[in-house]
């Protein structure tokens, strides 16, 4: 026994001498969650920012996925050894904001450290999304993305129908479905990010509320709403098409993309995001459309919002850290960066000029259909219910909300009663929030 | 192993019929993972996937060697391989020997709140490490031991499952062979030694072989309390490969990076095969 | 159970055991402690405030009828992956110890699964049973059957319980084997007479012997059912279709890691360590009379 622990402690001295170095720039820790290709991508642009000056040294660091990258985190700044910046996913967005203790918001970091930063420069629903209603930038967004509708362009020549038919509209997309479907095609339509896609976006986009307070964004005593008729219709459009067999239920996640990137599926509601993996990997031609709306709602199509994540910068470290902080934040908004991050990923441009720098370069015209989003995005600017949404707990309340899906694409419920479930279940969950935060 | 079956009869036959079909049966999704890793991406992900080996073997395998040694965890694969076997063998030993002791200490000795203590023990197997992460780091963390092999292997000790299977073992060992023991005036640790721990052999085998591979897959924890690279396990370098968020997963790398992650434990199995073996307990009588 | 023959003595055994019980005292009494005080309190994750609440996150639960649903959900899930890994296993380790030749083999091919890291044996079924694109799932197509785990309850359950099991197999059936091959071979040899006669000598005279590693298994697996089978489940369902496989532990692990809602998976813990220290409580007294030693 002994002997064992003399030996760990032995070797734990030799790996400390090993690994110990020599401390000469002020190092801003960086935790993440990406990995593989966007893995790299990250890992390029801490290396240009190393390379570029020398007086810090951005160190990052993988933790898992979103959920393991926010208890990295937070078990972390619970035993004060916190790195500087935290990645966290957009639903985590209301958890971060609460804890007034451990964040340090963005535009602080930055007028203190005296960089250079514009927030009007962020589109819109970009900005909106990590901005308090006075006007104040808590967080950097990093990745965003928004949804679009994926064509398989393929699967529409073979049920007979012109590839470059109208898909504007939800109606329309439902007689395509029907030719799909009468034609044998096994997969027409197949969603990712059910909530994320069919609600949440699905409000935005037809200017309605998904919960009261502006969404969230007013207040903690918010309300969910989404159990109004217009949602209403949609789900239960999308239950019947799932009677049919026209639309085909995939999962929770993303699994869909694995059906639609095999060919099987002619419709797709995806993340812009999902760009990257079906130009590898479909082997069929393969177009962007706006995600669809239905017609005669008044006010749509406003414009979607946005998914994906933010980087939050912790309190509790020297202000000489927090300028090195200041000056790689700016870097990540610098117009060069984020027009590659943009091409190179399927990611919206944070940016509003690079997004302009992204069209002059000719990109849009040789890869069609990848400014799609940020037009999506941009064509209106947002109103009070469509900056994105705000709400406590709210991975768990959409758990809720694929549960109650999943009982309306198995014909269990109708799509009323699923939807005033996945309400009242989720009002519970935000009264729980706000009592815990007040 | 003593053999039962000697004569090829029926009874042989149908023995090797049943476990063959077991083997089939258990062993048909790991098959598929070699054979995903011996295709192309576009054969995976293309219904319906291939059953039989292609030839992209060398092609996938050397990619994992590569990718391990070039990815983002900039620890060398070699490096994860040798983290990896100091965690998992140190928390096998170290499970097997603080168990060991301590069953001994509560079957063959009469002490106060013996029984207290077995329980207390054994409530460790109730209550998921995912509960109580958050102050397993603070504990860990004021120990000064993130990024430590000390780190990674003492919360995963402090389980009951071993502790557990030598009481339920020792429980066994006949009266008669104590008291022999006492008889012939054999301090308690003589018994130990020279009695208990050869008659444990099998035992012990097969909690190291769990208690190894246990080790050896554990991802969440070195997740979280690593930040150093040098300290990456194999299977964070394995999870590393499999897309994450908006990104596709190059299936064929991924199952080569698994089944080359599988062999140290197989090796470990088939090393302690030979501790299987029937004998010494008849002797022992 | 006690043994009739010990040695004397106290200074021996205490310095035998306080190895481990430093270890655990250090390492799981403190932080599970911690955990479990949050069940009184609604905290936020970072440590910043805790508001004691009482037994507010119990009275939240048990308000909620999808909770108590769940108590049903993981009794029959515990009770299907329970037996069927361990009556698997018992038949192939019978089998396995009869062999002489060829025995190592099987042993390793049979322990192979084990080694495979959790993360990676949900998605290897995902590749058999994919909706649509899993091997067998588009067999099952072809032949006109609609394997559909996300929104068929049954198959859902009978997926997670089926990857559950296959995953423990090797671990029962390695402790069986352990077990078999401590019994003395003059006992064996006695019962072993080919065909059927086996199989009533096996069950009237090694069964009982192997009763001590039974006991061991059937409390193991029942814990392993109860807390080690998230993973799997995150992977597969999510708990899904609506709560079908949405087990106590797995609501544990998404409230509390996933949502962050510390105070909630708390008392979802307390709850959990009640229902299975019952268990096991019950197990001993009552199993256990029937083990033989």
């Amino acid at each position: 026994m002994n002997k064992i622990i003399r030996n760990l402690v032995g070797t734990i001295m030799a790996l400390c001498l090993f690994t110990g170095t020599v401390a000469a720039a002020t190092e801003i820790h960086w935790w993440h969650a990406f990995k593989g290709r966007l893995g790299t991508l990250l890992a390029e642009q801490v290396d240009q920012f190393n390379a570029a000056q020398s007086e810090y040294i951005v160190v990052q660091n993988r933790k898992g996925n979103y959920s393991e990258t926010l208890n990295a985190g937070i078990a972390a700044f619970r035993a004060k050894k916190h790195p500087h910046i935290l990645m966290v996913f957009e639903v985590g967005t209301a958890t971060m904001m609460a804890a007034k203790g451990a964040i340090k918001p963005m535009y602080e970091v930055m007028s203190e450290a005296g960089a250079k930063f514009n927030p009007d420069g962020f589109i819109g629903p970009v900005k909106g999304y990590y901005t308090t209603t006075t006007g104040e930038m808590l967080s950097m967004p990093y990745n965003s993305s928004t949804p679009v509708l994926w064509v398989n362009r393929d699967a529409f020549k073979k049920a007979g129908l012109n590839p470059d038919m109208d898909l504007s509209t939800w109606q329309k997309v439902g007689v395509a479905l029907d030719k799909l479907k009468s034609s044998g095609n096994k997969c027409p339509l197949t969603t990712a990010w059910q909530s994320w896609v069919h609600l949440e976006n699905m409000s935005a986009y037809h200017n309605i509320a998904f919960a009261t307070k502006e969404n969230g964004f007013a207040g903690m005593d918010t309300e969910l709403v989404f159990n109004g008729p217009v949602q209403i219709k949609h789900i239960q459009a999308m239950g019947n098409w799932a009677k049919e067999g026209k639309f085909i239920y995939a999962g929770r996640r993303n699994e869909g993309g694995k059906a639609f990137r095999a060919g099987e599926c002619a419709l797709y509601t995806e993340s812009s995001a999902g760009y990257a993996g079906i130009k590898k990997n479909a082997k069929f031609d393969f177009e962007i459309r706006h995600l669809p709306y239905w017609e005669g709602v008044k006010g749509a199509p406003q414009n979607t919002i946005i998914g994906g994540s933010s980087l939050w910068v912790l309190s509790g470290h020297s202000s000489k850290e927090y300028k090195g902080v200041a000056a790689f934040l700016s870097f990540l908004s610098s117009t060069v960066i984020q027009a590659a991050w943009h091409q190179n990923t399927g990611y919206l441009p944070v940016t509003l000029v690079a997004s302009q720098k992204t069209k002059e370069s000719g990109f849009y015209d040789s890869n069609p259909g990848t400014d799609i989003a940020g037009i999506q995005m941009t064509r209106k600017s947002p109103t009070s219910v469509s900056k994105g949404l705000r709400l406590g707990s709210f991975d768990q309340i959409r758990g809720m909300i694929d549960e109650e899906l999943e009982s309306v694409w198995s014909g269990k419920k109708t799509a009323k009663s699923a939807l005033d479930d996945a309400v009242k279940r989720g009002n519970v969950l935000l009264r729980r929030f706000e009592s815990s935060n007040r | 192993m003593s053999g039962m079956v000697e004569k090829r009869g029926i009874s042989y036959w149908l023995t090797h019929v049943g476990l063959t079909s077991g083997v089939l049966v258990l062993f048909f999704p790991l098959w598929l993972a070699f054979v995903a890793s011996t295709v192309t991406n576009q054969e995976v992900i293309h219904p319906p996937m291939p059953l039989w080996p292609g030839d992209q073997f060398l092609e996938n395998y050397s990619r994992a060697l590569i990718e391990g040694d070039s990815g983002q965890t900039s620890a060398s694969v070699a490096r994860m391989l040798f983290n990896t076997t100091v965690v998992a063998t140190g928390i096998a030993v170290g499970k097997i020997v603080i168990s060991f002791t301590s069953a001994f200490a509560i079957v063959f000795f009469r002490f106060p709140a013996r029984n207290i203590f077995f329980w207390l023990i054994f409530l460790t197997l109730m209550l998921p490490v995912e509960v109580r992460i958050l102050p397993t780091y603070e504990v860990v963390a004021s120990f000064g031991l993130l990024n430590t092999y000390s780190g990674l292997i003492f919360p995963l000790i402090a389980s009951a499952t071993a502790t557990f299977l030598f009481r339920q073992f020792f429980m066994t060992v006949p009266d008669e062979i104590v008291e022999a023991a006492r008889i012939d005036g054999a301090k308690p640790m003589r018994f130990f030694i020279d009695i208990l721990i050869p008659i444990s052999r099998t035992n012990i085998a097969a909690l190291f072989i769990i208690m190894f591979i246990y080790g050896w897959n554990q991802f969440l924890w070195p997740l979280l309390m690593t930040t150093d690279p040098s300290m990456n396990t194999v299977i964070m370098g394995v999870e590393q490969m499999i897309g994450g968020q908006d990104d596709v997963t190059p299936w064929p790398v991924v199952m080569a990076a698994s089944i080359m992650a599988m062999l140290p434990p197989i090796i470990v199995v088939i090393s302690m095969q030979k501790l299987f073996i029937r004998g010494l307990t008849d002797r022992e009588k | 159970m006690e043994k009739r023959v010990y040695f004397k003595g106290w200074f021996l055994p205490a310095l035998l055991i306080v190895p481990q019980l430093a270890i655990t005292a250090i390492f799981f009494f403190y932080p599970a402690g911690t955990a479990i005080w949050w069940s009184l309190f609604n905290p936020d994750p970072f440590g910043l405030s805790t508001k004691f609440v009482g037994f507010a996150n119990f009275d939240f639960l048990f308000s909620d009828p999808y909770y108590k649903e769940s108590f049903y959900t993981t009794a029959i899930f515990s009770v299907l992956v329970t037996f069927f890994s361990m009556g698997l296993a018992l038949f192939l380790a019978v089998l396995a110890d009869r062999l002489i030749k060829g025995a190592g083999i099987y042993q390793t091919l049979l322990i192979w699964p084990y080694a495979v890291a959790p993360a990676i044996a949900g998605i290897l079924w995902l590749f058999l049973f994919d909706t649509r694109t899993g091997l067998i799932s588009w067999y099952l197509g072809l032949l006109g059957y609609d394997w559909n785990h996300l929104l068929n309850h049954n198959e859902a359950m009978g997926l997670v319980v089926a990857v559950s099991t296959w995953s423990r197999v090797s671990y029962n059936f390695l402790f069986f084997l352990a077990g078999l091959q401590a019994i003395p071979s003059t006992i064996i040899e006695a019962a072993a007479i080919d065909g059927a006669r086996f199989w009533k000598r096996f069950w009237t005279i090694v069964f009982p012997l192997l009763s001590p590693m039974t006991f061991f298994l059937v409390v193991m697996n029942v814990v392993y059912a109860f807390f080690d089978t998230f993973g799997i489940i995150h992977t597969i369902t999510k708990g899904g279709p609506g709560q079908s496989t949405t087990i106590l532990v797995y609501k544990v692990y998404s409230d509390g890691f996933v949502g962050l809602d510390l105070g909630s998976s708390a008392a979802q813990s307390v709850i959990l360590l009640i229902i299975v220290g019952i268990l096991t409580i019950l197990q001993f007294k009552f199993v256990e009379k029937k083990v033989h030693y």
